[in-house]
């Protein structure tokens, strides 16, 4: 089996990071937040973290907050949850969380019913809900919320097949909800019997996963689909060498970066989701300690968590 | 880097600015750049003296105004949410904006959610918008048809199985799960049979039943489905878990099942003194190889009277 060409994905993550005015970096603009997250959590669980100066990175994070406490996907856009998770991830990973002071707060994103709102403007979804209990969790802040009302609102959306819409009857997805199911302790309310079997049916013919039913495999379910597997340990319920095999194929092996799958352009998101999921899988497949472990429920280095 | 400024969420709580005319014809054609547009609140001031002027109206009231002003935002939408409907913030615009205007909004939203999906019969966001407007606006009736609509087009479209039974389940015009189950079964077994490999009916029949198992076991046409597809034998892996699940929950196959499954065997079955349950997980260990693990683990979980 070929290797994850580890020095060449580093290289790629360095180099757009250097590249603020190209097309692509100014189409995603305002997602650069998410981009940072990705990119330097790659690297370091690839131990190239030093690589990056800790200072620049803070210092950048630091001007997307807002008065709200909230951060935006960039300097001078306006703050939504999607955005203060990666922020608070980022602060995390170089362990400069205290230099936060989130005076509001997401728990004021919690509505009546349990659910959590994108922003102010109120738009509610289970991905909301996974990112604020994440974000709560790494700020050690449990007690801002109504935990119980949280966990109720995530079982409400949950489908015929066992897992999760975004919303009451929304087609499922899955890692959002269990990854809140997780942190929160609540693993209990999952359909077992359903659930384990939909998410083991995610992986197709080319060993990749899917997200959904006769959709097309993708390397970010490398990370969707396989840590929900994890948190739930059924991992060994697929094929493991033949996802690693999925993966490895994705990656350009010239230039560095990780696509959605064979023959498509390499990105920022799909190059962390690829590199990540191979190292899980190392893990659970040798049993190997040797690079860093991610945890599968905040997405960020066992170290850090 | 422009920024599009849209109508505001109800909940906002800061003062409103000034919308002028020329803001509402440039700015909305602009392209996003992200969800960060910061709402505004169009003032009656400069807009209605405006427009008084245009018209030659003196008088022109809060409401019509602000319902002018909406239903230009509505059909101006589409040209950026079309495009852009993966944009949070486009979304949850359009919901406030048709939420004004109420049950006035429910076709062209409907009609809005069938132009996206009929270029991306999958497209989840879509989806979402479609299933918001149908429990806030109504427009359930046509809805069961708009769904065997894209089956026929796509018999394997998971989205379009999901929405099936949403409207199953919450139609307000339809009675209900129980009420719908016979026809459903029908309709579902019709599915399986002309693609028994196709996940999604299969699990939408066990939809049929939630909170019933007993039902779903005592259904002959359950079982009897599972039967057809077994004597295929071809693409029958689903119709092999199905029997195993019967089985676990106390379906008496018959001597035709037993057949059945004797003629999928493979040569290092186990004995034949085995039960049921046992030869069909060993069939789908052989049959689902990336699942083997999965397989063997219901076969050592088999309750007492199926093994």
């Amino acid at each position: 089996m070929e290797e994850l060409k580890a020095e060449k994905h580093v290289q790629y993550i360095l180099s757009i990071e250097k590249k603020k005015d190209n097309f692509e970096s100014v189409v995603m603009e305002h997602l650069r937040m998410n981009g940072a997250y990705w990119g330097l959590t790659t690297l370091d669980i690839l131990e190239k973290l030093e690589t990056v100066d800790p200072d620049e990175i803070v210092s950048w994070v630091m001007k997307c907050q807002h008065e709200s406490g909230g951060f935006g996907g960039n300097i001078g856009h306006d703050p939504h949850i999607l955005y203060t998770l990666s922020a608070v991830q980022i602060l995390a990973l170089f362990d400069r969380i205290n230099v936060l002071d989130i005076k509001s707060d997401i728990s004021g994103l919690q509505n009546e019913d349990g659910f959590f709102s994108g922003d102010m403007w109120g738009e509610v979804d289970t991905r909301f809900s996974y990112i604020a209990i994440c974000c709560l969790s790494l700020l050690h802040r449990w007690d801002k919320i109504n935990v119980e009302k949280a966990v109720n609102y995530i079982v409400i959306c949950k489908n015929l097949d066992g897992g999760f819409g975004c919303t009451p009857g929304g087609e499922s997805h899955i890692f959002c909800c269990v990854g809140a199911l997780s942190i929160m302790g609540s693993l209990r309310h999952i359909d077992k019997d359903l659930l384990w079997w939909w998410l083991c049916e995610r992986q197709v013919k080319s060993g990749g996963l899917n997200g959904r039913p006769e959709n097309l495999p993708g390397v970010c379910y490398s990370w969707w689909v396989l840590s929900s597997l994890i948190m739930i340990d059924r991992v060994h319920w697929i094929d493991k060498e033949k996802l690693v095999q999925f993966i490895l194929d994705c990656q350009d092996k010239e230039n560095g970066g990780i696509s959605d799958r064979l023959n498509d352009a390499v990105d920022v998101f799909h190059t962390y989701f690829g590199v990540t999921g191979k190292l899980q899988l190392d893990f659970h497949l040798l049993d190997y300690p040797g690079l860093k472990s991610i945890d599968p429920a905040y997405a960020l280095p066992v170290d850090v968590v | 880097m422009v920024r599009t400024r849209l109508c505001p969420s109800p909940t906002r709580t800061t003062s409103p600015k000034p919308w002028t005319i020329s803001e509402l014809s440039t700015e909305h054609m602009s392209a996003p750049t992200g969800p960060s547009a910061s709402p505004l609140k169009p003032s009656t001031s400069t807009p209605a003296i405006i427009l008084c002027g245009i018209f030659g109206v003196k008088y022109l009231s809060h409401l019509m105004l602000t319902c002018m002003m909406n239903w230009i935002s509505l059909n101006m939408l589409p040209i950026l949410t079309q495009k852009t409907i993966k944009f949070d913030f486009c979304r949850h615009h359009r919901r406030w904006v048709a939420e004004k205007l109420g049950a006035d909004a429910t076709s062209k939203e409907l009609e809005f959610t069938k132009k996206i999906l009929s270029l991306d019969a999958k497209n989840y966001h879509a989806w979402s918008h479609r299933q918001w407007v149908l429990q806030a606006l109504g427009g359930w009736e046509d809805e069961l048809d708009y769904c065997r609509q894209l089956l026929e087009d796509d018999i394997f479209n998971n989205s379009a199985w999901n929405q099936r039974y949403f409207v199953v389940t919450r139609s307000p015009l339809l009675g209900g799960l129980e009420a719908m189950r016979e026809s459903e079964v029908n309709y579902t077994v019709e599915a399986i049979i002309a693609n028994p490999e196709n996940e999604s009916p299969w699990r939408y029949l066990r939809g049929l039943y939630k909170g019933d198992t007993q039902s779903l076991v005592n259904d002959p046409q359950i079982s009897s489905v599972c039967l057809k597809v077994l004597s295929t034998k071809s693409n029958h892996v689903f119709a092999l878990s199905t029997l195993l699940d019967l089985i676990c929950h106390g379906f008496q196959p018959s001597q035709e099942f037993k057949n059945a499954i004797d003629a999928l065997k493979t040569p290092d079955s186990d004995p034949p003194d085995s039960g049921l349950a046992k030869a069909v997980c060993s069939i789908l260990e052989h049959v689902d190889p990336m699942r083997v693990n999965y397989w063997t683990w219901r076969k050592s979980k088999l309750p007492a009277q199926a093994a």
